[in-house]
């Protein structure tokens, strides 16, 4: 409880926050004007007619980002409970990160000599 | 800590406090960003709203306020309204676990300047930005223009780049303090003890991250106005293109608070044990943190208005390429260092 004590203000913000939110998003949308045209609801594109939608395949270089942030961010995450833990640990565990840290090269490594981190191309 | 009603009312207070404080401080930061380029490009910058055009952040918002609620007919309506909420949101949130000055007591209690001191602090900042990219993802998709969702899968792929280097560069700092709250991390800088003396290329790693995650230039390729018109906030109109850019100001904020706290220790200053009233030690380290954000914010803007915008395959490039590996090595080189002195 002493533990769980510390999040209540986090909700009280996160509360006041989402009435800040909604509060603005329904005031804005009652204060402004409202006109409808034909060409307005139409999605701007440099003033140029648009064709279709955005509803299309993009490079696939995003998605591979993506998953390799995924599956760093994990190795990174297990890094935190060593660096606070990291005084009483000692050599030991530091040589043991050390390793983890090796592991984690050689899928770096491989991802870049396989090329995943080139835009160029 | 025993929550009882007074406890609940002095951080409702606190927590109002502090809310107006971002708010206001986000506000003024579009007038101080004009002002800067201004300065920077040798012109004058607004000055016609009130003596030198200090209220032209006033009447921004107010016409805001008073323009068409737009949603584009081929949009996804709720997702439309919800992606500036997201932005606006998380950026408002971030600000509660930051401590703001030193314990002070007045009127025989004392009071934390810190809204909540929760043992995972800066993972749940990091969480709350990583929030942060939904935001604009959902914006930029549901606007369902292709120059939006260029912007929205830019903005995303880039934040989440350097949002590992920047956890890297953290885990240097926690290893030094063994705590992840920050409230720990600014006390044990005491005095002019500060991080970045023990930590100068973990900072300089972090503060490009910082300019990342913000999408500040030279990284805002998510909207960069000479490819992808606005990029993510194309389509909006209104408060809801407020939000956006508003999240985007608290956003500089409260990194530049981060940093401030972080690296720069926070509210502790040189020479503060010469001031003997715990109180105004406290109020002047307040004003001194205050006065650390200002120096950054304003360093992010110079840095906006000198350097021109890199290209996407440069900004990956530096991203994994350059961050990553460096930010591993700073973690290992921190580690040894500390070992071998202990």
């Amino acid at each position: 409880m002493e533990q769980n004590a510390s999040y209540l203000p986090i909700l009280i913000q996160a509360a006041i926050a989402i009435g800040f939110v909604g509060l603005v998003l329904v005031l804005t949308h009652i204060l402004g004007p409202r006109r409808y045209s034909k060409k307005k609801v139409e999605n701007f594109e440099c003033g140029i007619e648009s064709e279709g939608n955005a509803r299309f395949p993009v490079s696939v270089k995003y998605f591979l980002t993506a998953i390799l942030f995924v599956l760093i961010d994990v190795e990174v995450i297990f890094f935190y409970p060593y660096a606070v833990n990291f005084r009483e640990m000692g050599v030991q565990g530091f040589l043991a990160v050390v390793m983890f840290v090796a592991f984690f090269l050689v899928g770096f490594i491989y991802i870049w000599k396989k090329g995943a981190l080139e835009w160029e191309k | 800590m025993n929550v009882d009603t007074t406890y609940l009312i002095i951080k409702s207070l606190m927590v109002l406090t502090i809310f107006g404080i971002t708010l206001l401080i986000a506000t003024y930061l579009t007038y101080f960003e004009r002002k800067v380029a201004a300065f920077l490009q040798d012109r004058l910058g607004p000055d016609r709203a009130g003596p030198f055009g200090i209220l032209q952040p006033l009447a921004d918002a107010g016409k805001m306020f008073f323009k068409e609620d737009f949603i584009p007919q081929n949009s996804a309506k709720s997702l439309f309204i919800l992606g500036p909420g997201i932005a606006m949101f998380t950026a408002l949130l971030t600000g509660s676990i930051i401590p703001w000055g030193p314990q002070i007591t007045l009127f025989g209690e004392t009071f934390d300047f810190q809204i909540a001191d929760i043992n995972v602090g800066i993972l749940f900042i990091v969480g709350v930005v990583s929030i942060g990219v939904y935001g604009i993802m959902i914006g930029g998709w549901a606007s369902n223009n292709k120059y939006s969702l260029f912007g929205a899968i830019r903005a995303s792929s880039q934040m989440i780049s350097y949002e590992l280097a920047m956890g890297l560069s953290i885990i240097a700092i926690v290893m030094m303090s063994g705590s992840l709250s920050l409230k720990d991390i600014v006390a044990q800088q005491h005095g002019m003890n500060w991080n970045v003396f023990y930590q100068p290329l973990g900072f300089i790693i972090f503060l490009i991250s910082a300019l990342a995650e913000c999408n500040r230039a030279p990284f805002d390729l998510a909207e960069c106005e000479s490819e992808l018109i606005g990029g993510y906030h194309t389509e909006y109109s209104s408060m809801k293109l407020g939000f956006f850019l508003f999240a985007e100001y608290i956003n500089m904020f409260i990194s530049c608070a981060i940093i401030s706290s972080l690296y720069f220790g926070g509210y502790n200053y040189p020479f503060m044990d010469m001031v003997t009233d715990p109180t105004v030690q406290g109020l002047i380290g307040t004003a001194v943190l205050f006065g650390k954000i200002f120096f950054f914010i304003f360093l992010f803007m110079w840095i906006r208005w000198t350097l021109p915008r890199f290209r996407y395959d440069q900004l990956m490039h530096l991203g994994w390429k350059m961050l990553i590996p460096l930010a591993l090595a700073n973690m290992l080189a921190t580690g040894a260092v500390i070992l071998f002195n202990q």
